[in-house]
């Protein structure tokens, strides 16, 4: 049962993606309705199958790992499990109606759309190095398909610079993981684990391990290797940018942290850990200010993106060589980081997309007299930005507080102010797009309204991420799932 | 009522729920359906003021109310009704009923109104929270949760200097949040809980740490309660509708800031450790150095609101200073004066407003004979004034008489040097205004006069001043009445100092 659930995350997608690859736009809209469903459905029940038995391995066709498929499920995969199904057919549904199906290139949207999908669910259930790869190339390729599909000119640039990007993050990567199976002779992420312990002094394993890291941290945009995500993000059609940011930054991040969790202790050093942290606590500052003075709206949530992200690095401090609870308490303040950010970005993103949308000009300083006219979409941009400023009840303050914890119970009081200050900048951009649309002094007031359901997406996600705090500790509950090793 | 009549801790949710729900139906609204929408606020407010009632009566008769549930491992979501609570949930919904009544008049015929009165419903929710929160955390969901509400009214004019004030405000406001949530944190983490209990849950020896977290607690709060130096947003915010700065100064922000300041010394650290620790002298200085401060600074001010701001810095710092002479006669002057500052300075807004409104006087240059062109309005401001200079039989009165007595009993006499010299300052900067309104001729027309049919201005307008300044007048005389301000916050101490 299990088994095929799992099978089913992985095919499903890939199915979609075939399908709707002949068919149009139109009729690829249509078929992505049942997808949804299915996807959601069965993401729904692996979620009921994992809290019954517990976690397991499954090698798709009994092939043992490096040459087969080894997949495995636990809490905190089938966490993210349920949000890329509730964030993807979000931007699902918003992109069925925001996209122009008489342009000619929109037909390439849902297969690139599957593809991705397919590539997040592989990232999330990947137990070995190699196939992880896989994965993430899946999604680089179809992400960098996704930003190109503007076809005009400026789309084209950022999608190339962001292939770049992508492909020299690959690269990396895999030199790692070469060097990994070179070593240890395996890539199963549990095997390397057990055999770096056991042989404490192995040279080298420590440079699989940077390179790894430095290759993943390029594609989740760490500072300074931000460079390619704002240009790519900004000029994406919103439901893209939305994808990008919410879930395709966190498939990278989360081979990182699992890496970091598996190997840290063993191959990590202090040095290692505080880079890490403080490259993160850079790109909160970094982004945040850049996002303060980007004259286009979408930049502004883009530098937000580079911000938020930052946060995720500081696992990499308050995990290593502290004790099991403190670590516990950073994995589940990022878990809850990584969540709400998704939510509240994927709102945030497309309801600018639909700001841009009626007002008919991306810049910040045309939002004037919008606070009267669009008061909905506005509302939930608001409200994710709550969620972003990490402010109570949402899941950002959520992520907050337990980063705070770990950071003060771990001494490391330097990231908590780095944490304070990161809230306070979000707020001056979220505040810098409030009082723009506040201003009464606007010449314009024909504004166009956007369909009632362009406006009713953004504001269940922004709702859900400012619920998410309320609900943290359920939430945390599906990602504590016990893991059973002979399940 | 039964001690566990189930229906008791779903009156802590429907108190929230009614500004709430009121909030969301009045967004929903259209903008043209003015009748409809006074109708939603005015029943919502009424509905409040009852379940506060009925919980009045219930803390009074020893009753509890509670409720909560986990949010994050360790961190409870929790709503209770203690006598503490009451005191503002009682102000906070008394004074939110005159003053939409007060904001429907004010705003006939102006834009947005919807916007406003959404956010005005959230802004009083928050307040309602701040109040009935249960522990620090809870309140710190509110206190942000206020801050976001009071954003779109401060800027509700959407002019540059609306939007200058509001970016002022709200820099200020996040950043005393900001340091909150630190302190927070780090008491979270030192002592690992965040209740609050009647005594403080604060144990042990006083150390560097726990004052470095009071320091934080304290100036986190101090920023909404307009403590000096973090007082600089309060004046410019006055550019908001008259209505807002009621609310700011009377109901919800600044009072927000001093109700958490005495919940975090009496209910967090506890009076007697926070003393034994010497965290109260100094604050208790810089509480006196604000009295003294924000009344020299009101004296020179020539625009009206302006001079009720300064005002309001000066007079908030009495209740920290109360709190902070750490006797229960002391504790009991500066509850007391929670409720009759906020009652007297709500007076002088909406007096104000009328000016403004009525007769488009904002300076008090040109307040000249304003008295017998509006007669009640003028009564009740004076009655607010002479009540926050501290005139007997007045509530000011009250206040400033338990605080003098409050400071002989811990030894401060020179409490009382500040008291004193705070109230002539007061009747320095007031008494020029009174004198102008009803001793002097009016000689030229009013800057812009608007005629209100047979009353002297709106009754929307009208009645709310008045009702305010009766009250002052009422709670000067009936002090010792059951129910009172001032039996109300000895109660308050009783219970607080024999748990």
């Amino acid at each position: 049962m299990m088994a095929w659930l799992m099978a089913g995350l992985l095919f499903t997608p890939l199915a979609w993606a075939v399908m709707s690859l002949m068919a149009g736009f139109r009729a690829g809209w249509r078929l992505a309705w049942l997808g949804m469903a299915v996807q959601g459905l069965v993401s729904v029940l692996l979620w009921l199958a994992i809290a019954d038995q517990g976690g397991f391995y499954y090698a798709l066709g009994d092939w043992p790992a490096p040459l087969g498929i080894e997949l495995r499920v636990d809490g905190l995969a089938v966490t993210f499990i349920l949000l890329t199904a509730t964030v993807a057919t979000a931007c699902g549904l918003h992109a069925g109606v925001y996209l122009d199906p008489d342009k000619p290139w929109q037909r390439y949207f849902w297969p690139l759309f599957w593809f991705l999908w397919a590539g997040l669910n592989a990232v999330w259930l990947g137990a070995d190095l190699f196939n992880l790869y896989v994965g993430l190339e899946l999604i680089s390729l179809s992400a960098v398909g996704l930003v190109a599909l503007g076809g005009a000119g400026d789309a084209l640039r950022a999608s190339l610079r962001y292939l770049l990007a992508a492909l020299v993050g690959s690269l990396f990567y895999l030199l790692g993981v070469a060097l990994i199976y070179g070593q240890f002779g395996t890539l199963s992420l549990g095997g390397v684990a057990q055999l770096a312990e056991d042989h404490t002094a192995l040279a080298g394993a420590g440079i699989a391990l940077a390179l790894m890291l430095a290759g993943l941290a390029l594609k989740t945009a760490l500072f300074p290797l931000h460079g390619w995500l704002p240009p790519a993000h900004g000029i994406a059609p919103s439901p893209v940018s939305a994808l990008l940011s919410a879930l395709v930054l966190k498939a990278s991040f989360y081979i990182a942290a699992r890496l970091w969790l598996a190997l840290g202790e063993t191959q990590g050093s202090y040095g290692v850990a505080q880079l890490a942290g403080a490259l993160g606590a850079a790109a909160v500052l970094w982004g945040s200010w850049m996002a303060c003075l980007q004259p286009r709206l979408k930049q502004v949530v883009a530098y937000s993106t580079v911000a938020q992200v930052g946060y995720l690095f500081l696992l990499f401090p308050l995990t290593w060589q502290v004790s099991d609870q403190i670590s516990q308490q950073a994995q589940e303040g990022m878990t809850l980081q990584v969540i709400s950010h998704a939510l509240a970005k994927a709102a945030m993103f497309l309801a600018a997309g639909n700001l841009v949308l009626s007002t008919g000009s991306s810049k910040v300083e045309d939002l004037a007299g919008v606070g009267r006219f669009l008061p909905f979409s506005l509302f939930s941009f608001g409200l994710a930005g709550v969620s972003l400023m990490s402010l109570p009840p949402s899941g950002g303050f959520a992520a907050k507080w337990l980063l705070l914890q770990a950071t003060i119970g771990s001494g490391q009081w330097w990231w908590a102010l780095v944490l304070i200050a990161g809230g306070l900048l979000s707020a001056a951009y979220v505040f810098r797009i409030y009082r723009a649309s506040f201003q009464e002094a606007s010449g314009q007031d024909d504004f166009h309204h956007p369909p009632r359901r362009l406006e009713a997406i953004p504001m269940a996600l922004a709702l859900l991420s400012l619920g998410l705090g309320l609900a943290g500790e359920p939430v945390l509950a599906i990602m504590g799932l016990p893991f059973e090793e002979d399940g | 009522m039964a001690e566990d009549f189930w229906l008791n801790p779903w009156l802590l949710v429907m108190a929230l729920a009614t500004s709430m729900v009121a909030a969301l139906g009045i967004f929903m609204l259209p903008e043209e359906r003015h009748g409809l929408r006074t109708t939603l606020n005015l029943g919502a407010a009424a509905l409040k003021l009852v379940l506060v009632i009925v919980m009045v009566w219930g803390v009074f008769q020893g009753l509890e109310y509670q409720l909560s549930f986990t949010m994050l491992p360790g961190i409870e979501f929790e709503l209770k009704a203690d006598s503490l609570s009451m005191m503002f949930a009682g102000l906070s919904s008394v004074l939110w009923l005159l003053t939409t009544a007060y904001a429907v008049g004010y705003l006939e015929n102006s834009p947005n109104r919807s916007r406003f009165f959404g956010f005005f419903s959230l802004c009083v929710a928050s307040t309602t929270g701040i109040a009935l929160a249960g522990n620090l955390f809870t309140f710190f969901l509110f206190y942000e949760m206020l801050t976001l509400s009071t954003y779109p009214l401060v800027v509700h004019r959407g002019t540059a200097k609306a939007l200058k004030a509001g970016r002022s405000y709200i820099i200020y406001t996040l950043s005393g949040g900001a340091v909150f949530l630190l302190g927070m944190a780090w008491l979270y983490a030192e002592t690992g809980t965040l209740d609050f209990a009647p005594g403080g849950v604060v144990e042990g020896e006083p150390t560097p740490v726990l004052a470095a977290i009071f320091v934080l607690l304290v100036a986190g709060l101090g920023v909404k309660a307009a403590l000096f130096p973090l007082h600089g947003w309060l004046p410019q915010a006055m550019v908001a509708p008259a209505p807002v700065s009621a609310l700011l100064h009377a109901v919800a922000v600044v009072k927000a800031g001093a109700f958490g300041i005495v919940r975090v010394i009496s209910d967090v650290f506890g009076m007697g450790f926070a003393n034994e620790a010497g965290l109260l002298l100094p604050l208790a200085g810089l509480a006196a150095f604000t009295i003294l401060f924000g009344s020299v600074r009101a004296l020179f001010q020539q625009d009206l609101k302006r001079r009720l701001a300064y005002s309001t810095i000066s007079q908030v710092s009495y209740i920290i200073l109360g709190i902070c002479l750490a006797g229960p006669l002391g504790m009991v002057g500066g509850l007391v004066h929670l409720l009759h500052q906020g009652i007297m300075k709500i007076t002088l807004f909406f007096c104000a407003g009328n000016y403004a409104e009525t007769l488009g006087v904002h300076r008090i240059d040109e307040l000249d004979g304003a008295g017998p062109r509006m007669p009640a309005t003028s009564v009740a401001f004076t009655i607010g004034a002479f009540g926050m200079i501290g005139t007997p039989p007045l509530a000011g009165f009250i206040t400033k008489w338990t605080l003098g007595l409050g400071s002989l009993e811990a030894e401060l006499p020179w409490v009382v040097a500040v008291l004193l010299a705070s109230s002539i300052l007061n009747a320095a900067y007031f008494l020029p205004i009174v004198h102008r309104l009803w001793f002097r001729a009016r000689s030229d027309a009013w800057p812009e006069e608007v005629r209100w049919g047979r009353l002297e201005t709106l009754s929307w307008l009208l009645w709310p001043p008045v009702l305010t300044a009766v009250a002052v007048v009422l709670i000067g005389v009936f002090a010792a009445v059951p129910f009172s301000p001032l039996s109300w916050a000895e109660l308050v101490v009783n219970r607080e100092y024999r748990p």
